[in-house]
């Protein structure tokens, strides 16, 4: 789980490609709180092979990256 | 071959009209819009510096926070948040100004300038990606300011009630402002047309993310191109409005608000990507942040208001090109203050990265320079 509430821009990718880098996971899931951190991180698993899903929470939104 | 992300290119060659348009209805040359130097502009209006060539409210300003104002509260994207490191931001903002004056002119205002065959603009080009480049090194290694926190919506609003106040004030009281009776501050586009397409832009910015620094920056970290399209388009749309309105001149020297001494274009523009990565987003970001909320991005536009009134307070800011009594070149660039500030700014900027480092980083870093 990635938590990248409250971090703007790049940073949630950021976490995200660390992770991604670090440990490959078959499925992460990644929380962030703004819509431009959902169009990035979005492209940015998309672009690594991975099915991307959003599910809006309240003013959060709960993504999940699987390949 | 990627994707095209057609609201980028869409607001990149409105932004780009626009530049040229505001130019044609009067704004100095290469000088459509430039983020750095309208805050200047504004802090000598409200009496924040005593250079007398560069004291103007800018209605570009106000509109481009309005405009992503309303269109963040439009879309119900505007979130009040802060609380992100805003005293760092403040000095990051201030030195991201200090450099941007060195080379006189924001990231916006270099592909401006790169429009106008200003060949400065490629120098301070080859400077901002060596930024953006040692910037994402502290990045990669997990480089943060730390979270931000929900606040109160009030708090999100403060820069857009400022520049409402602001407004008001210019309309309804303007001989409390200063305003330049010669030099780039006396040169503006009218104040409705200048509101007007500004708002329109930042409504537009808002909405594609435009961020200068965000292109060179995503493709780097991310190979990710989205925003660069809006960078080419605001220049290629600079390119040919300059083309078909004759205002084209490639060149290095005499350049309009320019100077051609290259190690300062370089250097202050090397300063404005490492800082401008650091904040997350180049000037013309931050106002726009700070329109849909974002306090943190407020503070930074604050610092980037304090850094300009210093920079001229100081004699910081650069000097463009002139020409004698015998019509002999006289290379500008920046005085000793302002090269001691620059610098300084690379050691404040140093220092901030190595200590928003995660504890781990910061110890490897620590070790090796022991």
């Amino acid at each position: 789980m990635v938590d990248a509430r409250g971090y703007s821009c790049p940073t949630p990718v950021v976490m995200v490609q660390r992770e991604v880098k670090k440990n490959s996971p078959a499925e992460l899931e990644v929380l962030v709180d703004n819509q431009c951190s959902v169009e990035n991180v979005t492209r940015y698993g998309s672009s690594c092979g991975y099915q991307v899903s959003v599910t809006p929470e309240g003013h959060d939104f709960h993504m999940t990256l699987k390949k | 071959m990627k994707k095209v992300n057609w609201v980028v290119v869409i607001a990149g060659a409105a932004v780009g009209l626009a530049a040229v348009v505001l130019t044609a209805l009067g704004n100095p040359a290469n000088m459509g819009f430039c983020i750095a130097c309208f805050l200047r502009d504004i802090a000598g209006a409200v009496g924040m510096h005593s250079a007398a060539k560069v004291q103007y409210v800018r209605p570009e300003i106000i509109g481009l926070v309005l405009g992503a104002f309303i269109m963040s509260v439009a879309t119900k994207e505007f979130r009040a948040k802060a609380g992100s490191s805003p005293a760092t931001r403040f000095v990051l903002g201030g030195f991201v100004v200090i450099g941007a004056l060195a080379f006189l002119g924001c990231p916006l205002r270099m592909v401006i300038r790169l429009g106008g065959g200003d060949a400065n603009a490629l120098v301070g080009l080859l400077g901002f990606i060596i930024g953006i480049v040692i910037g994402v090194q502290f990045l990669k290694r997990g480089f943060s300011l730390k979270r931000a926190y929900e606040v109160r919506k009030a708090e999100g609003g403060v820069l857009p009630i400022v520049m409402t106040g602001l407004l008001i004030l210019l309309l309804a009281v303007p001989t409390l402002l200063k305003f330049s009776e010669e030099g780039p501050g006396s040169k503006h586009a009218p104040l409705l047309a200048a509101l007007v397409i500004a708002l329109i832009v930042g409504a537009l910015a808002q909405k594609a993310r435009l961020c200068m620094v965000g292109g060179i920056r995503d493709a780097v970290l991310f190979q990710d191109f989205k925003l660069l399209y809006g960078f080419v388009a605001i220049f290629l749309v600079v390119l040919v409005g300059n083309l078909v309105t004759g205002s084209f001149h490639f060149g290095f020297t005499m350049q309009p608000v320019a100077h051609s001494n290259h190690l300062w274009n370089l250097l202050g523009m090397v300063l404005v990507g490492w800082g401008s990565v650091l904040l997350g987003g180049c000037p013309l970001r931050q106002l726009i942040l700070a329109g849909e909320g974002n306090g943190d991005s407020a503070v930074t536009v604050f610092g980037m208001i304090s850094g300009a009134a210093l920079a001229h307070n100081f004699g910081l800011a650069g000097n463009p090109d002139s020409l004698n009594e015998a019509k002999e070149l006289v290379v500008g660039g920046i005085s000793n203050a302002g090269k001691v500030a620059v610098l300084l700014g690379f050691v404040v900027f140093a220092v901030i990265s190595v200590m928003n480092l995660p504890k781990e980083e910061t110890a490897a870093v620590a070790a090796k320079t022991h």
